[in-house]
């Protein structure tokens, strides 16, 4: 789950880390209030989920409140990437001497909490990371260890920052660190870590993403979660508990387990086709969970055709069909099925799809027919 | 000869009282894996159709010799209940359970790692492991599943992981055991681990892989087969049309900054020597001539 800006901070505060002052709005006139009782200069930020925002405009300085107006005009309403600016971010400006970048995630090859600490800061990570690469100092953290004070003093000396932020810098790293463990953060990164001219360090950014599966023992997600940005269709998916990822293509896509959904996806691709979304209903592929499947993809406008692909394992074939059969009696599907079931007690489960069969619902034995009949449909 | 479970294999249910532990650890019971207890500490003293319940896995281990638990606790306790197996001197953790907060995985794999050398974890969010004919300890469909070999089946998913036994079987073609190392992050066993045990055991001739996108697990696996494997290896790699930055389904299956596609696995693969299908189907034909190939 990936936080706004505005939310990474509060999330870091939780944590002390310094963080600047700040208001969050979503109309001119409370931005423009805002920016009147922080005080000027501030800085007006776009808040969306993803980067690039300096780059359109998303980010400005205001001096007095005429200038925080014509800002918020322009940042609220506007196109980043594809997202749409609806809140932004109005910060006390801070006096910046230098800029660091410092990060946690998790580095799935050495199975270790990674830190990345770099006095080339405010640019792309990625940018140094080919150009520069020892410009990143790097320190593998043994969650059973943790991050003590001495291996974060050690790390910090290593990325010879000005040594007046080395004090700084270390109690930040240890409280970010705290943060992204108990946290339950994919990522932390501050980008950029700033010394300011009085010697302090300041996150003057916060990007964050959470780990999803840890919402259970996290009360104060559920604010993160009304800001997610999902379409029409992935939040409906995600209210009936479905792993939905939207495409934009036309054959809607259900199958039964992660890997067979997204070689689904894969082979509507490969033969020509597009799929409009990637669909698991994991082992329940009674008639309850499927109907609240084709509900989803029949509420997607772009969707003409529809492909089911089941692997009968203990759900078996016949219960699969009988589940499918179920389902279209209770919810109005208007656009065709092409299903293969395989698997256990599959040809029981073709024959009863095969008694049902008409021009909106057939059945294929193999996936590279199902997929080429269900794009067929789709033309 | 199968890897890591046979039929001596004696197995205890973590969660064997709770309706999930309980339907497969019965299936599992009948298709004749040695399932010897299960445990719970508010039922101990109890039984599971027969099967009896002790509140810890070290007075499951005391009682029955099991040196296998599988677990099926919800994801809260998982942790929790992975370092109480290793505790009491289990060589394998099976655990099945999905939805386990990546912090734990990193915790208590290293956890392990460090205190507890001897006992293996595989997954979570796994099926399981079965050795067809021996032992099936999960939630796979035994009946999809040919015994005697000659091919070793290793899979970060498990839907495709059935696609392939029952394709296979469909064949007569035999395996002679298929591991589940499941979809998430931390993944207690890799794929190399698994590779270098099928290359060590006499039984197994060739393997299948079954990757999908996110980290680096099939390029290691590359490196691993390219200098240490001698026996012939086919793959599929699921995901290649995945968009950027979205978590398909399993949790570790996201392409992150660029890294982690499917593409760059596929590519690994094939300059390892694999034989790489394009579709779950191509990647059955591909071991299908493989096995011919062999002779046997």
């Amino acid at each position: 789950m990936d936080l706004l800006e505005y939310q990474g901070k509060q999330f870091f505060a939780q944590y002390d880390i310094p963080v600047s002052q700040g208001e969050a709005a979503t109309t001119v006139e409370d931005a423009v209030a805002a920016a009147d009782r922080i005080g000027y200069p501030v800085v007006v930020k776009a808040q969306v989920h993803v980067g690039g925002r300096g780059k359109a405009g998303g980010v400005k300085l205001a001096s007095d409140t005429a200038e925080a107006r014509e800002h918020a005009e322009f940042i609220l309403g506007l196109d980043i990437k594809g997202h749409i600016v609806k809140t932004i971010w109005i910060e006390s400006a801070s006096d910046i001497a230098e800029e660091y970048y410092a990060s946690f995630t998790l580095d799935r090859a050495a199975k270790k909490h990674l830190g990345m600490l770099s006095a080339e800061g405010g640019i792309e990570i990625e940018a140094v990371a080919e150009e520069n690469p020892d410009a990143i100092a790097k320190i593998w953290i043994d969650p059973v260890d943790g991050l003590t004070e001495e291996a974060a003093r050690a790390w910090v000396e290593a990325a010879k920052l000005n040594p007046v932020a080395n004090d700084g810098a270390v109690d930040i790293l240890l409280k970010l660190y705290r943060a992204y463990t108990e946290g339950d953060a994919d990522l932390c990164e501050i980008n950029p870590l700033i010394l300011k001219p009085t010697g302090e360090v300041h996150a003057l950014d916060a990007k964050v993403t959470l780990d999803a599966n840890a919402q259970y023992r996290h009360e104060g997600w559920e604010a993160y979660e009304a800001t997610q940005v999902r379409d029409e269709r992935e939040q409906a998916a995600h209210d009936k508990g479905l792993q939905y990822v939207g495409l934009d293509g036309t054959v809607g896509v259900i199958a039964n387990g992660a890997g067979l959904a997204m070689s689904t996806v894969d082979i509507v691709n490969q033969v020509g086709g597009s799929p409009a979304n990637f669909l698991d209903i994991g082992g329940g592929a009674n008639a309850e969970v499927m109907a609240g499947a084709l509900e989803v993809i029949n509420n997607d406008p772009n969707v003409k055709s529809i492909f089911i692909n089941i692997f009968g394992g203990i759900t078996k074939g016949d219960e699969v069909a009988n589940g499918i059969v179920t389902a279209l009696g209770r919810v109005q599907i208007d656009a065709p099925i092409v299903i293969r079931i395989d698997g256990t007690n599959a040809e029981q489960g073709r024959a009863i799809l095969a008694e049902h069969a008409s021009e909106k619902l057939q059945s294929k034995s193999t996936m590279i027919e199902a997929a080429k009949a269900a794009v067929e449909l789709a033309k | 000869m199968a890897i890591f479970v046979d039929e001596n294999t004696k197995v205890v249910y973590q969660g064997l009282t709770g309706s999930q532990g309980r339907f497969y650890g019965l299936r599992n019971r009948d298709y004749g894996t040695q399932v010897v207890a299960g445990v719970n500490p508010k039922k101990a003293g109890t039984d599971v159709d027969g099967i009896p319940v002790y509140a810890t896995v070290a007075e499951a281990k005391e009682a029955t010799g099991a040196t296998v638990s599988c677990v099926f606790i919800p994801a809260p306790g998982v942790q929790s209940a992975v370092l109480e197996a290793a505790a009491a001197g289990m060589e394998l953790v099976v655990v099945i359970t999905e939805g386990v907060p990546a912090q734990d995985e990193a915790y208590f794999y290293n956890k392990v790692k460090r205190d507890f050398p001897g006992t293996r974890i595989l997954g979570p969010n796994c099926p399981g492991i079965i050795s067809p004919g021996k032992a099936n300890i999960g939630i796979t469909a035994g009946e999809i599943a040919k015994a005697g070999g000659p091919v070793g089946i290793v899979s970060r998913s498990g839907t495709l992981t059935y696609q392939a036994l029952y394709e296979l079987k469909l064949q007569n073609i035999g395996v002679t055991t298929c591991v589940g190392i499941g979809g998430d992050p931390v993944p207690g066993t890799s794929f190399i681990d698994c590779l270098e045990a099928f290359e060590a055991d006499p039984e197994t001739k060739a393997v299948m892989l079954i990757g999908e996108i996110g980290g680096s697990a099939e390029e290691e696996a590359a490196e691993f087969i390219k200098h240490k494997m001698t026996k012939p290896v086919s793959a599929y790699i699921a995901g290649v049309t995945a968009p950027a930055g979205k978590k398909m389904g399993h949790a570790g299956a996201i392409v992150s900054g660029g890294k982690g596609t499917a593409a760059a696995k596929m590519e690994a693969l094939a300059d390892a020597g694999v034989k790489v299908g394009n579709n779950p189907t191509e990647a059955g034909e591909l071991m299908v001539e493989i096995v011919k190939a062999l002779a046997l």
